[in-house]
Parts: structure tokens; sequence; C-alpha cells
């Protein structure tokens, strides 16, 4: 045998590749039986040596590891081939960045890293889209990648990539690993370290040799590296400032951001707010985190956030903003943003804390540890009675509505109303990005954390689909709905394939208006409504493609089959797309335009 | 919210509802302000920020990667480095890696914050205007005026380290201030290349430089564990 390392003709040639000289994995297994001597002469026994690769799946496995999302190939056979013989539970996916938001959903509904695998180049650079994803909202994920042999790095061998230099800016950190006695605690570190303090994506690229080669060394405990303390508790002194700038508070309002759920700060959240009786207003990551029939819920800021959180966060005097990174979508212009607030702002990572909003008070630690502190420091309530009388006016004068002329086309708001009322009060909702992804977190009401899954600081179309996989893997007995638009989901529809084959349950909304609609709405904005590209009528016919790959195919384009329709395709146990034929012309408001006040936002085109 | 008030809507009925409520310009504004580092400023009498040059000292494990780390923060963060220096420290395995960067107050807090938050990043601190500084040159002047170049090279208590018909090349260390004087003196002569390290610092004293960092002397020098250092490594 002895195929030596060379450039393959076909991406078969180079499965078979054998870089080292040695058997390939598959030939090793047959062999398995009988004693054999390789070809570097090696004695090989009944008993199969342990390799750097069992290191790799013992350490996921002892980190709490359960299901990991990935594709095949020739660097990280070695690792495939120890989760042959694993408990773990691996779905194969149709592509691999499909692999990595599966992952990161995962993480998002558990809470604890999801995993995902790929081989080295092509493999690791498809996963790039969801590590960058997962890294831009903090959620933990962790990615193993195969590498060529360490030999062979640096001399452009075939499927090499640079995957620690591609993946160092958009990762928590990274590790390229050298031996094959330390890998398994390598993985562990990577494994705890998404999940600890501030989550985010590692990476752990995995050369071949180091991978293939014997080690009887056991991977320890998972722990964080020794650099790495968060700190979890506020300074106490900033505890009181903080509290006596509350108490003394006319106007406060509370921003709750993604750090809120992701650490486990929820019901502290809750507690606070109804306590203290100040109104709450939520970023797109946060949503879920507060519940949005609260009297005191604003919902969500920004953009495209509701009327009455964009006036209130506008008007306000203290801001208290918890695990909030200030992002631009939510801030708008930061000249104007909150312009009067005294800001508090609670975070774990202190790098966050005065990046592009300064903190007149920060609040350096864990997100529950620093609002008990607060409720602990806290002798009085602001008096604020009037203040939240404001806040309910504004509620009712910028109400979330939207007209149902029987003429015109389905509207989305209403499909997202129909699903919400069809389901449980904790299904998950993932969406794509763009408008549809609006309307789904603008008319769904969310009362539960973990419940919103999308994609947010990247804004990565073709989310929605790999995340329910995800998601639906973390949670089966949830139900699961995702949004999708027509062009979202033309970039991942090849995973449906993997949900017929998993048989998840979960039901695919298109909400198609023939356009990448959020394009064609800035287009019509700000381009003289010169759609450049922006036309997407040559969509398949999204329930035909559906049943092609072996699930159910609905299209509805009445309002009186929405119901219906959504009834039995919820009903049908396992995946089904529903194709929403949508008012095309259908836009997104409020919308406050990039870089504006969010107190200016508008609610309809003439408005910008 | 949305929900309940949508709750009675069916697609039968007709409705003309749809977002409501008043213009942008009829609703109240806020008189307050911030700058563009989200701080509240009086227009009338808060200027910009102004940047300044500051020195900020990382201690680091010495690892294959961290000075790539580092180095890509610095451009992807858009922060403005003016050099940056890296050598092993008296702890093994450690290595002390010197910035100097030129921001606002707000950009230098935020340039520590974020170095401090890379993972192989043990701890961070800027150093005090009165820290012990140096940066060394190595100029390559032509040599046809040999006692005039030895002349400027003892004003600046330097050395010559090669000198020939052609060129002479002296190295000169000290602040940035005498380097800089020093390469204008020595411009008389044309000077054909030059090599600058970029600074590096020690606070003074028994201030530690970096929080924490013991400054407890160590025997071994660490110099034979720069084989997997970044290449750049500037210990002098
Ligand atoms: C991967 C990727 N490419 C391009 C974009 C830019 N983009 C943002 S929204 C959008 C339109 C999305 O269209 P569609 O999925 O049909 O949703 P709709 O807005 O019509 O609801 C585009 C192209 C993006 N966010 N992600």
């Amino acid at each position: 045998m002895s195929e030596r390392a060379r450039p393959a003709f076909s991406e078969g040639d180079a499965e078979e590749e054998t870089d080292t000289g040695r058997e390939t994995d598959t030939e090793r297994k047959a062999d398995a039986a009988e004693p054999s001597v390789e070809s570097d002469g090696v004695e090989q026994s009944d008993e199969k040596p342990r390799t750097g690769a069992n290191a790799v799946v013992t350490a996921l496995e002892r980190a709490g590891a359960e299901t990991l999302f990935g594709v095949q190939g020739g660097a990280i056979m070695p690792v495939y081939d120890a989760l042959y013989d694993s408990d773990l539970r691996h779905v194969t996916m149709a592509h691999e960045q499909a692999a990595a938001h599966a992952a990161d959903a995962y993480g998002i509904v558990s809470g604890t890293p999801g995993v995902c695998l790929a081989t080295s180049g092509p493999g690791a650079t498809n996963l790039t889209t969801g590590i960058a994803d997962a890294d831009m909202d903090s959620d933990p994920m962790v990615a193993l990648t195969g590498q060529v042999p360490t030999d062979f790095v640096g001399n452009d061998a075939f499927q090499e990539t640079d995957t620690t230099g591609l993946t160092a800016p958009i990762t928590k950190t990274n590790y390229f690993a050298q031996r094959a006695d330390d890998v398994g605690n390598t993985v562990g570190e990577a494994f705890a370290l998404a999940g600890a303090g501030r989550p985010g994506p590692t990476v752990v690229d995995l050369p071949k040799d180091v991978t293939q080669a014997e080690t009887d060394a056991e991977p320890g405990e998972a722990t964080t590296p020794e650099t790495y303390n968060p700190q979890t508790v506020a300074d106490g002194a900033a505890v009181r400032e903080g509290a006596r700038t509350l108490e003394r508070a006319e106007k406060p309002v509370i921003l709750a951001g993604g750090g809120v759920i992701k650490g486990e700060a929820s019901d502290e959240l809750r507690e606070f707010a109804r306590n203290y009786e100040i109104p709450v207003a939520t970023s797109m990551p946060a949503v879920g985190a507060f519940p949005e029939d609260d009297e005191l819920a604003m919902e969500m800021v920004g953009m495209h956030g509701t009327g009455y959180a964009n006036m209130a966060t506008t008007h306000c005097d203290v801001l208290l903003a918890v695990g909030c990174r200030f992002d631009d979508r939510l801030t708008g212009g930061v000249e104007t943003f909150a312009p009067e607030a005294e800001v508090l702002h609670v975070d774990i990572d202190p790098a966050e804390v005065s990046k592009n909003v300064y903190a007149d008070v920060p609040l350096v630690g864990d997100a529950a540890t620093v609002l008990s502190q607060l409720d602990a420091e806290m002798e009085r309530a602001p008096d604020c009675a009037e203040w939240r009388d404001q806040c309910q006016r504004w509620t009712d004068d910028y109400p979330m509505d939207y007209a149902t002329p029987e003429d015109e086309p389905l509207k989305p708001q209403f499909v997202v109303e129909a699903l919400d009322e069809a389901t449980d009060d904790d299904a998950i909702v993932t969406t794509g990005v763009g408008q549809h992804q609006m309307w789904a977190v603008q008319y769904w009401t969310y009362r539960e954390p973990r419940t919103w899954v999308s994609s947010h600081g990247l804004g990565t179309m073709g989310y929605g689909l790999p995340a329910a996989i995800g998601a639906k893997m973390a949670a089966p007995d949830t139900e699961v709905v995702s949004f999708e638009g027509d062009g979202s989901l033309l970039m991942t529809i090849q995973e449906l394939a993997v949900a017929v084959r998993e048989n998840l349950d979960i039901t695919v909304a298109v909400l198609n208006n023939e356009y990448i609609g959020m394009v064609r709405q800035w287009q019509d904005a700000f381009f003289d409504g010169r759609r450049a590209a922006s036309e997407y009528s040559w969509c398949p016919e999204f329930d035909k493609l559906a049943e092609a790959f072996g699930a159910r195919g609905f299209a509805v384009s009445e309002y009186d089959e929405v119901a219906d329709t959504v009834e039995t395709a919820m009903e049908y146990d396992g995946p089904s797309v529903v194709d929403f034929r949508i008012d095309p012309a259908e836009n997104v408001y409020p919308m406050v335009p990039s870089g504006g006040a969010n107190g200016q936002f508008a609610l309809s085109e003439d408005q910008l | 919210m949305s929900d309940s008030e949508n709750a009675s809507e069916t697609g039968n009925e007709s409705e003309t509802a749809g977002l409501r409520g008043p213009n942008p310009e009829e609703r109240p504004r806020p008189d307050g302000q911030r700058n563009r580092h989200g701080e509240r400023i009086d227009t009338a009498t808060d200027a910009e920020q102004e940047p300044r040059t500051a020195v900020v000292s990382a201690l680091v494990e010495h690892e294959p990667g961290v000075l790539a780390k580092v180095s890509g923060l610095f451009s992807r963060r858009q922060f403005n480095i003016e050099s940056l220096t890296v050598g092993p420290t008296t702890v093994e395995g450690h290595a002390r890696i010197t910035l100097v960067v030129e921001e606002t107050d707000a950009g230098i807090e935020q340039v520590k914050k974020q170095v401090e938050k890379l993972v192989p990043v043990i701890a961070v601190g800027e150093l005090d205007d009165d820290a012990v500084r140096a940066e060394l040159v190595l100029l390559k002047v032509r040599g046809e005026e040999p006692d005039k170049v030895h002349a400027i090279t003892q004003m600046y208590e330097g050395q010559t380290l090669d000198a020939g018909p052609r060129t002479i090349t002296v190295q000169i260390t000290g602040d940035q201030q005498k380097i800089d004087d020093a390469v204008d003196a020595f411009r008389q002569f044309g000077i054909i290349e030059i090599a600058r390290t970029g600074q590096t610092a020690l606070a003074r004293g028994d201030t530690p430089t970096t929080p924490g960092e013991s400054p407890a002397a160590s025997a071994e020098s660490t110099a034979d564990d720069t084989t997997n250092a970044p290449t750049d490594t500037n210990d002098d």
C-alpha cells in the first residue's frame, strides 16, 4: 500500500492519502483483528493503541460534551475514528458552516459549549463564518479542525490553511495542538474556556500526526488557563455608588443585554426590575431575558426596536446596562444615545466597559452576582411613578401594529403571530437574517431566555435552519420554529437533508417576498429604488424542494389558509417547510437609519 | 405587548391600522449629547480628547503565536501603534511586550483592556512618565569623514560597530528624544541605512512594571528559551 503524500487529483484520492506512509484508518480497522506490522515497522497488537485522537474524544466526554456537529475529511479522520467507539452523538451536517451554526445554537439553547468538527483546509474555512458568528454573539462553542501533519505545515500542503491564523481574530482563543500527550488537555481547556466568563468560540487545530500518534496520557479535569480569571464580584464602592445613583433616578431604565442570558441572570433581572419597578428594555440578543408581556417590558431597543423602547432609552436619566456591548445597531449614533443618562454598566468583560458608551459607574462582574449585590445595597426604590406613566404613554402612542387588508397579499407580521399562537410559550425561534428576522423578533412574544436564537452581531444569512437543527438537538422536547427569508434559506437549505435524516420535528416558516427584502428596503429608501441584484423571483418553490428532501412542504398565500396549514405543519412529526408568499412590498418599521438618533425612529419610509 | 394588540385580528376583516404615533419632529428631544467616546459632554465647553503617547507593558506567556495575537489585535481594532518590542523576562516561559501607542485616553484604556483580554496575556500596565525607557538604533553612514562621525558618536555616547573606507556603522541607545536628535545629527554624513528597535521600558524603582509582577531577580536567564520565540525579539 503506500501511496505517498502527493497532491491528489480528486477528493476521493485525497482521503486515501497516507502522508506518513502508514495505513489509512479504514485499512487499519480491517487489519486490527490480526496482529500486523505497519509499514514503519511498529508492531500492532489486538488492543488498538490509544492515540491523540482518543485523548481528544475522552477530553470531550469528560468536559461534558454530548452532541457534536461536523463533516468528515482526511485530516480529521483520526478523530472520527476515535468517535466510532464513543458514546458521543455525532450529527453529520451537509456543510461545515451549518455545523458551526448548529453547534452555536446548541450552545445558546443548552448553555454549554456546542462542538463542531471539520477537516483541514476547506473544512476549516467553511467553519469560519459560524465561528465569527459565535464570536460576535459571545456564544460558547468549540471547533475542532483537522490539520495537515506537522511536518507539512507551512508548505502549502494539500488542504492546508493557516487555521489558527484565520481564526485568531474571531475566537476567544485558539490552539495549535503540538503533542499527542497534551492534546487531550488542550481540548479540555478549550471547552472550559469557551463556556467560562464571557463565553465565546475556541478552536483547536489538530495536525494529523498529533491525533494519530500513540499516547497513554489521559486528559485531566477540563480547566481554564491560569491567566484567565474573570472578576465575578463587582467592587463594593462601585456597587454603592450604583445603588445611590439608581435610588435618586427619576427616569431609570434597565437595558438588558445578551449577557443576562449567558450569565443565567434572567431571574435576578426580573426580580430586580419588579422590586424597584424599573422599565426594562432589551438588546436583540437579550430577547426573552425579560417577559415581553410584563407591564415593565419596553421590549427591544435599536434600529428596529419598538418606538417605546427607543423613547424610554433616549429620555432616561439613569441607564442600568447589564451584559450589553452597546452595538451600533442598538445605540444608533452614540452622540444621541441616552444622551442625558448616567450609565451604570454591569459586564464580566472589563473591555466592554466604556468601549462604545462611557460608563459613569463600571460594575465589572458576573451579571447575576452584581444584580444581587446591587439589590442588597439598594435602600429604596427610585421615585419614578411618573416616568412609568410616561413609558406607558409611549407604549400606547407607538403601538407595534400593522394592517391586514384583504385585497393585499399576506402580511408577514400576521404569519409570525399565527405561529406564536399555535405554539407553546417556551417554543424556540431561530431565524435567518433580514426583514423576516425583524418581524420574528417584533411580532412574537418572547417570555423565556434561550427561546430566541438568531445571528445578531454578524448578521449571517442562512443561520436559521442549521440553528434550528442545533436547537432541536439541545432541546428535543421543545417546539422549534425557524423563520427564514427566501434568500436566507437558499444559503443553507441543504441542511434539510440532515433534518430529515435525523427526523427532527422543526417547522421552517419561509417569509417569501421574492426579494432579499432587507436590501430592497434599503435600496428603496437610500438608493432611489434602484433594486440592483435584490430581486429573488428565481428562487425555487420551497414546498416542492422540501418534499424532494423528504420533508413536508406547504405553500400558503391566503389569510384563511394560514391557521390550518400551520396546524398541519406543526402536527407533522418531522421537518416541514411552509412557504408563506407574503406581501413583497412590506417593510420593517420602526426604523432608525444607521447612525441616527434612536428617538427619531421612522414609522414609515417618508419619515426617513 | 405587540401580540395582545393584534390578538383579535383575523385575515378576514380589513384593517387599516399600522404603525402610528407622533412624527419624529413632533417628539420631545433631550438636550444632552455625547462625544464619539460615548461620554456625556457639554457641547459649549467640552472639547474632543487629544491623543497622547503611552507606554504599555504586557507580560505574556512566551508561546508561539502570542505576538501575532497582540499585533493582529492592533490592526483589527485600529489602534495607533508606534512601536512594539518583545523579549524574555527573568521568569522562564514569560515574555514582555512593550507597546508605544498614540491614542486618546479612552483609546489607551481600550488598548490595555483588549490586550489584557488575550488569553496568553498575564498582566498589563501603563508606565508612568518617569519610567526608564530606552531604544536602540543602528545607523550606517558614509565613511568619508571618520573623525567627524566619531565625534558625533561620542557626543551621543554611542559605539562604532563597523568602520570601513566607505561606510561606518554606529549604535546609539537612549530615550526617544536622544535617538531622534542623534539621527538628525548623523544626517549631515548621509545616512545609508537605519534600523530602530522601538522603545522598551521598565518601571522605576520597586514598582512592578505590570501589576502583580514580582520583581524578584532570577539567576537563570532564559536566553536559551528563545528558540520558539517570536522572531522580532529584541533583547540587547
Ligand atoms: C451571508 C450574508 N450575505 C449577505 C448579507 C446582506 N444581507 C442582509 S439582509 C439581506 C437580505 C435577506 O434576504 P432574505 O433572506 O430573503 O430575507 P428578507 O429580508 O427578504 O426577509 C442581505 C442580502 C448577509 N446579512 N449575510
